[in-house]
């Protein structure tokens, strides 16, 4: 019984990390395999990519070209502020779908993964170009478990990125250092492995770089500064490929974005040696991310105590773990990205280019009580009497908006139950919470619990009624 | 309570404060007076969007302003003048009276180094007071708090946020601040569902993230109690509000004030003011519920005979182009004007020249005032603390207070 339970726990974790949790009949069917092959069913399942196609670039016109159109009068005014509105709901609908892909299952690693490429390759929807970040999205969901070379040369040379990052500013003679300083301090070595003056000559490297209407990549010849840059103590006509060589042979990469990857799937407290080990490991491979996650995943010290709970939620994490765990399904999408700008997580919308902060910024008092209530507003349509802020930018103000007073849900209880049907009531508690919580309950956890429990309830209604009330608790927040 | 009055005591024996940590001191001070606070406090506002400063404080003799600006200028008979150079959009008109009575002062120019014209961004710069490259993690009202702290004294209502979420500026390493719409309104949250009963049982022996969520936890449920202990106690304000959100926001501030809750910086944000398009009606509409707001408080403040403690300060991410758009509106710009309101000002009202509009950068205005020297001033010389400490760095202090 006891191996049973821990082969559970184990299983839990590994949902957890490597996608966003299970339904607990998942969860109790891989506890009947070794470790190694369920990883391995994980990768199989995330083999396969699917690009999103909410935005159809045939049909997509910019906010741009939608007024050139009202200029030369092929659209009249009241369609020309219908379809800016319609534009403005792509960035919307794109952040929905792709909280849904999170919380089918269906590919569960890649999306985890691409989550964290979003949050390193940060990059913020700046008005209403749902087209560039649908195809941001797919770039970092296509390379999420491939070569992080690839991944960092083709996420570097999305137009949404380029826009972002002020590519199109830097042109020879007047050199835009932002793109130059990022990649170096964000997205390849980490701070203090650089010199200014190698930013400044990276800068002119990427002289050139830009995109065209079509959210196409375009190199501009005559934008480029085609003289000797110096860079990394090296002197040549270099170009912004060959900066990004340079970047990927230097094995500080490989330290900075393992040290990363450790983090945020294992613990924020970083193991030096570990890391050191596996980023030796990433470098030799090539940077296969594959390898690396699959090292990390098999790993036995995954498994230890000091590493289980060790990572707080996020509330992309929690939502959409939330939502696969039940089968949730919303049905409208405001509600969900009310959710998601309540706790200061919103798809599509990095506060800045470093990311999303983490671990424990994601909590505070308001915060904290928000994710607290949760259950009750997913679970049990409770009337939502928190206000998410105005947005400052009159562009993204559809995202500030609440929705209903209450969420209209779905929720698969059938599908949940099944591993608990024949679970006694006295170990229902328990049982319920090997699934759902990092850590065994504490007696005094045990008295609430079972003061949440109202007499005459089936057993049906009891599983409701614990499990909205175990996701409600603090440890919840934790996986 | 006996260690409170040693302290007072020991304080007055070393004629000065000198001997006393600075912790210990703000925490000291802030719990001695009977309603009336001994600490000084600090109101801010934030006008979301970028509010347009040049049609806020109007340059009214300037051509190259009328020029740029033929759909939307403030026409110069309307304008409220302050001095020579500048006077109010006429939606100003309500704190006209207090403009008039000193007990208002207008900082133009305010800016950072490489601005940056994104919302968010710029926003984010304000909040973490950070250079325009580097990204902070905590706000300065945040540091404010870990900087004057320890122990029992961190409790998150020593900086209250008024709205139901915590914004960045507010979040320290150590200590994060209070959001709370109304007291009433959290304290019921925190009485729902088992959120008070698992804020007294702290799991032993996990995970110091469990122990870090139910701190976070037990201070809520503290400072909830704290605070709507305080408030209830208090008659609501007798001063007639505008109704507007900012109005009601303000109202609470001032009845926790007048209730003598320990709090030194409160935190207000409205929206609205990213006015591309139309921009003349929106920005009197939005210009007047603040005035009115504002107006309403500060005589309020005034009457409770508290205006030599609480000062309001008012700022935008940013300001907008000098030219405007082609939709009578404008775009995102760079400086702008900052508004302080309190009776402890040094009397300058227009505290320095007006927006140079001939030598601009690329269209926008070049700031000539860091606005880490407003935040270093309102630190040092208002909230007597280490301003360094908190922004990292030495900003010169400005002569306003």
């Amino acid at each position: 019984m006891r191996k049973e339970k821990q082969a559970t726990a184990r299983m839990r974790h590994l949902f957890e990390r490597a996608g966003f949790g299970a339904t607990p009949a998942d969860i109790a069917d891989a506890a009947q395999s070794p470790v190694r092959k369920v990883v391995r069913m994980l990768f199989k399942q995330s083999e396969s990519y699917t690009p999103f196609t909410i935005i159809d670039p045939e049909e997509y016109s910019p906010k741009k070209q939608l007024k050139n159109m009202a200029q030369n009068g092929m659209l009249d005014r009241e369609s020309l502020k219908t379809r800016i509105k319609e534009n403005a709901e792509l960035v919307r609908d794109l952040n929905v779908a792709w909280l849904d892909q999170m919380a089918s299952g269906k590919g569960a690693l890649r999306e985890k993964m691409a989550l964290f490429w979003h949050g390193h390759f940060a990059c913020r929807a700046q008005g209403r170009n749902g087209l560039v970040m649908q195809q941001y999205a797919n770039v970092i969901r296509q390379h999420a478990l491939g070569k992080f070379g690839d991944l960092l040369i083709a996420v570097s040379k999305t137009p949404a990125m380029l826009q972002f990052l002020n590519a199109r500013q830097n042109k020879k003679n007047a050199p835009n250092e932002n793109f130059a300083r990022e990649v170096m301090e964000l997205f390849t070595l980490g701070r203090g492995n650089y010199t200014e003056h190698d930013i400044k000559e990276a800068a002119r490297a990427f002289t050139g770089w830009s995109s065209n209407i079509d959210g196409e990549f375009v190199f501009r010849q005559q934008a480029h500064d085609t003289g000797e840059k110096e860079i990394f103590g090296k002197t040549g006509a270099f170009t912004g490929d060959d900066v990004l060589t340079m970047l990927l042979n230097q094995k500080q990469t490989a330290r900075y974005i393992t040290g990363k990857l450790y983090r945020y799937f294992v613990n924020e407290q970083e193991d030096k040696q570990r890391v050191d080990t596996l980023a030796d490991a990433f470098y030799r491979s090539g940077y296969d991310i594959t390898q690396l996650m699959e090292s990390i995943f098999t790993a036995d010290w995954f498994y230890e105590p000091a590493n289980v709970g060790a990572h707080i939620k996020s509330p992309v994490e929690l939502l959409a773990g939330m939502r696969r765990t039940l089968g949730v399904q919303f049905d409208q999408p405001q509600p969900q990205v009310f959710v998601q700008r309540t706790l200061g997580q919103t798809l599509f919308y990095p506060p800045n280019v470093a990311g999303w902060p983490g671990g424990k910024n994601w909590i505070d008092s308001s915060s904290l009580l928000f994710r607290m209530k949760l259950p009750d507003y997913v679970l049990k349509a409770a009337e939502v009497n928190i206000r998410s802020k105005d947005e400052a930018d009159v562009n993204a103000e559809l995202l500030a908006k609440r929705g209903k007073n209450q969420f209209t849900t779905t929720i698969n209880w059938d599908e949940f139950e099944k591993p608990f049907q024949r679970v006694n009531d006295e170990e229902l508690p328990e049982t319920l919470a090997t699934y759902l919580l990092p850590y065994p309950l504490q007696p005094v956890q045990q008295q609430l619990l079972a003061k949440t429990l109202k007499p005459g309830q089936t057993h049906s209604e009891r599983i409701r009624t614990l499990t909205a009330a175990l996701m409600s608790l603090p440890e919840y927040q934790l996986s | 309570m006996k260690r409170r009055k040693f302290l007072n005591k020991s304080a007055l024996a070393t004629a000065g404060t000198m001997m006393i940590p600075h912790f210990l001191k703000a925490y000291e001070t802030s719990h001695l007076g009977s309603g009336a606070p001994a600490h000084k406090i600090l109101v801010i506002v934030q006008l979301s969007g970028g509010n347009d400063g040049l049609n806020t404080v109007v340059p009214y003799r300037n051509d190259i302003y009328y020029r740029e600006r033929p759909g939307i200028a403030i026409k110069a008979d309307k304008v409220l003048r302050l001095n020579d150079e500048v006077g109010f959009n006429p939606a100003l008109e309500p704190v006209r009276g207090l403009y008039d009575d000193g007990l208002l002062t207008i900082i133009n120019n305010v800016g950072y180094p490489n601005p940056d014209r994104s919302h968010f961004r710029s926003m984010d710069i304000w909040h973490t007071a950070s250079d325009s490259d580097k990204y902070v993690q905590t706000g300065w009202v945040g540091r404010y708090l870990d900087a004057n702290c320890s122990g029992k004294t961190c409790e998150p209502h020593r900086a209250i946020e008024v709205d139901d979420t915590l914004s960045l500026a507010m979040k320290g390493a150590d200590i994060n601040g209070l959001a709370m719409l109304d007291p009433k309104k959290l304290y019921n949250q925190t009485r729902s569902g088992l959120v008070h009963s698992l804020s007294e049982n702290k799991p032993e022996g996990q995970h110091e993230n469990v122990a870090y969520l139910y701190k976070t936890l037990a201070e809520t449920v503290s400072s909830a109690d704290y605070v709507y202990d305080k408030a209830k106690r208090v008659k609501a304000s007798q001063m007639t509000y505008p109704g507007s959100e900012l109005g009601n926001r303000l109202k609470t501030v001032s009845e926790l004030i007048q209730a003598g809750v320990s709090t030194s910086v409160y935190y207000i944000s409205i929206g609205g003011f990213d006015t591309h398009i139309n921009q003349v009606n929106q920005q009197e509409r939005l210009l007047s519920q603040y005035a009115e707001a504002a107006n309403a408080f500060m005589r309020d403040i005034k009457q409770a005979g508290l205006v030599n403690d609480v000062l309001l300060m008012t700022f935008s991410e940013f300001g907008r182009r000098v030219k405007q758009n082609a939709s009578n509106g404008t775009d995102h710009g760079t400086a702008n004007n900052v508004f302080l309101f309190g009776g402890n000002l040094t009397p300058g009202k227009v505290f320095n020249e007006a927006p140079n509009l001939t030598n601009l950068d690329e269209g926008d205005l070049k700031y000539s005032v860091d606005f880490r020297s407003i935040y270093a001033t309102l630190l040092r010389n208002w909230l007597k603390t280490d301003d360094v400490a908190i922004l990292g760095k030495k900003f010169d202090t400005l002569q306003f207070v």
